[in-house]
This record gives structure tokens, sequence and C-alpha cells, in this order.
């Protein structure tokens, strides 16, 4: 494998990350260029939008970003997306943009992480957990409404 | 929750031996830094060698070796050749005016069920050593063997 940078995305990275995220039977464009305005054309700091990359090609993302009194927390970071390409998975990927976007919370003033994942969703669990992340304060609750 | 000794047994021999997969250790290797039974501890050993989450290496300086794959296999994976941990609610014969609150009560357990799986379903072996390794290994490892709580092991 040759080597992988981790770095802020760009606009024009628009499309490849369409592409890493494209699901059968799912149109999210509308969605990604709302959170390429706010995550990567905003420019903030506290907004964080990063792509790891091999030669031309994108390998994964995670975005993040500082959260303030939300359910009544104090300001913390929140990872809300994470996509590894299938073909690259297990090397490692994963952890180096979680890492660098737990440094970069960091340096916006936060002294935690938090997260939410499907229960059905053993793969990423199992990464956060591997990460060092434990079941929180907060607890999430639903209730259909028919 | 509370694990039956077996599952205790299970884990702490199983993390033990996948420390190092190129490792033998005995049972009463395994038994004396644990400070546990020995012959309980022989009978976890047989069924996960059954299992094939370890395997069993004869001959001198024989013991049991780690066959599994530390970043796939997790707490569940190995508590569940043990015990279940579906809640029971002991009510055998409670009559039709119970039912709304024994159905309640399920429901109740069942969400603390699906909670506990999908934390034990999803903490591999690799994470629990790297958290060990984390908290000072090293340090336990000068110390006099300990033993683990009586309460602990059942």
């Amino acid at each position: 494998m040759s080597k992988i940078t981790i770095r802020d995305a760009i606009p024009s990275d628009l499309e490849a990350i369409i592409a890493l995220d494209r699901t059968p039977n799912e149109d999210k464009t509308g969605y990604w260029q709302g959170i390429f305005q706010h995550y990567v054309v905003a420019g903030r700091p506290d907004r964080v939008f990063l792509v790891a990359q091999e030669g031309k090609s994108l390998l994964g993302f995670i975005i993040g970003e500082v959260r303030a009194w939300e359910f009544g927390s104090p300001p913390c970071g929140w990872v809300f997306a994470l996509r590894v390409s299938h073909t690259t998975r297990e090397g490692g990927i994963g952890t180096r943009m979680f890492t660098e976007i737990c440094e970069r919370l960091k340096k916006a003033g936060v002294d935690t992480v938090r997260t939410m994942v499907d229960i059905d969703n053993k793969l990423t669990l199992s990464f956060f957990r591997g990460m060092g992340l434990r079941t929180g304060r907060y607890v999430e609750l639903e209730k259909r409404i028919d | 929750m509370k694990l039956n000794k077996a599952s205790l047994f299970a884990l702490i021999s199983v993390l033990e031996l996948a420390r190092d997969p190129e490792r033998q250790l005995s049972t009463s290797d395994i038994a004396d830094k644990y400070g546990i039974s020995s012959h309980h501890l022989a009978k976890v050993m047989r069924n996960l060698v059954h299992q094939g989450v370890v395997q069993a290496m004869r001959g001198v300086g024989g013991g049991y070796r780690f066959a599994g794959n530390v970043n796939r296999t997790t707490l569940l994976d190995i508590i569940q050749l043990f015990e279940t941990l579906e809640s029971e609610l002991d009510l055998p014969h409670w009559n039709k005016a119970a039912e709304p609150v024994v159905s309640e009560l399920h429901s109740v357990t069942s969400e603390i069920d699906t909670v506990t799986r999908a934390i034990l379903d999803t903490v591999t072996l690799a994470t629990v050593l790297k958290n060990t390794r984390a908290t000072g290994e090293g340090a336990a490892e000068a110390s006099p063997p300990g033993r683990i709580s009586k309460a602990a092991a059942g």
C-alpha cells in the first residue's frame, strides 16, 4: 500500500465522497451538498471533515464537530460519520482518521468525544470500542409515533 | 449482570492465551496465576478445545494455545459457549391478572438484555488486551499472584 494521507476535505472531493457513501436505492446528493457547505466551505476549526487519500483515490472520511448544550451537555466533540472503503478495511485508515479528528476536536477546546451507532452495526461499534469509547452518560430513547 | 464461574474462567483463560498466541500454557499455569480451581478450569478448557477456541498441544511441555482471531472474537462469543444471557422472570404460576405487569417487565428486561448483548458482542479480545496493557498490565505482573474475589468466582 502506498502512502496514505489524512487531510481536510476540499470542495472538489464532493463527488468522491458521494461515491464512497453510495448505497442502492438512496440518493444522498442533496445531503452531501449541505454537509459540504456546513463542514468544508465554512472552514471553521470546530467543524472537522477529514478524508483519507492514497494517490488520487479517496479511501475514507470522518466528520465531526463541537456541539454545546445539546441534551444539557457542556461542549463536547461529536463524530457523526465515518466510512472506509470496503477494499481497504483493517489497514488502519479508520484509526488514523479517528486519531486525527480527536486531535482537531481537542484543539477546538473539548475533552470528550461522543458518537452514536446503530445497535446492529457490529463493525462500527467494535471499531469505536477499539478506539476506547465506552457507553456514555446519555441514554438514547425512542418511540414509534403511529 | 453476574457471569457464571465457567464463563469467567473461560474469559480469563482465553485472554491469557490470546496475549501471546505462540505461547503454550497448561491448566495449572493459568489456575495458579489467577488463583482459581484447576479442576474446574480443566473442564472449561475441554469445552474451549471442543469449540475450537483453543488448541490442545500434546507431549512434553504441552498445553493450550489460542486458536482464534483476537480481532474477530468477542466476549459474547466466549460467554455464550457456557451460558445464555437472557433475563428470566421467575414467576411460573402467575394468573391472568398478572399478565400485563409480567409483559411489561419482560419488555424492560428485554431492553436490558439487548444492550448487554450489544456491548459484549462488540468488545473484541483485541480491545480487552489493548485496554489491559493500557491500564498497567506490567505493574500487575510484578505483583504476587492474587485470587479473584469469592463473589466474582461464584
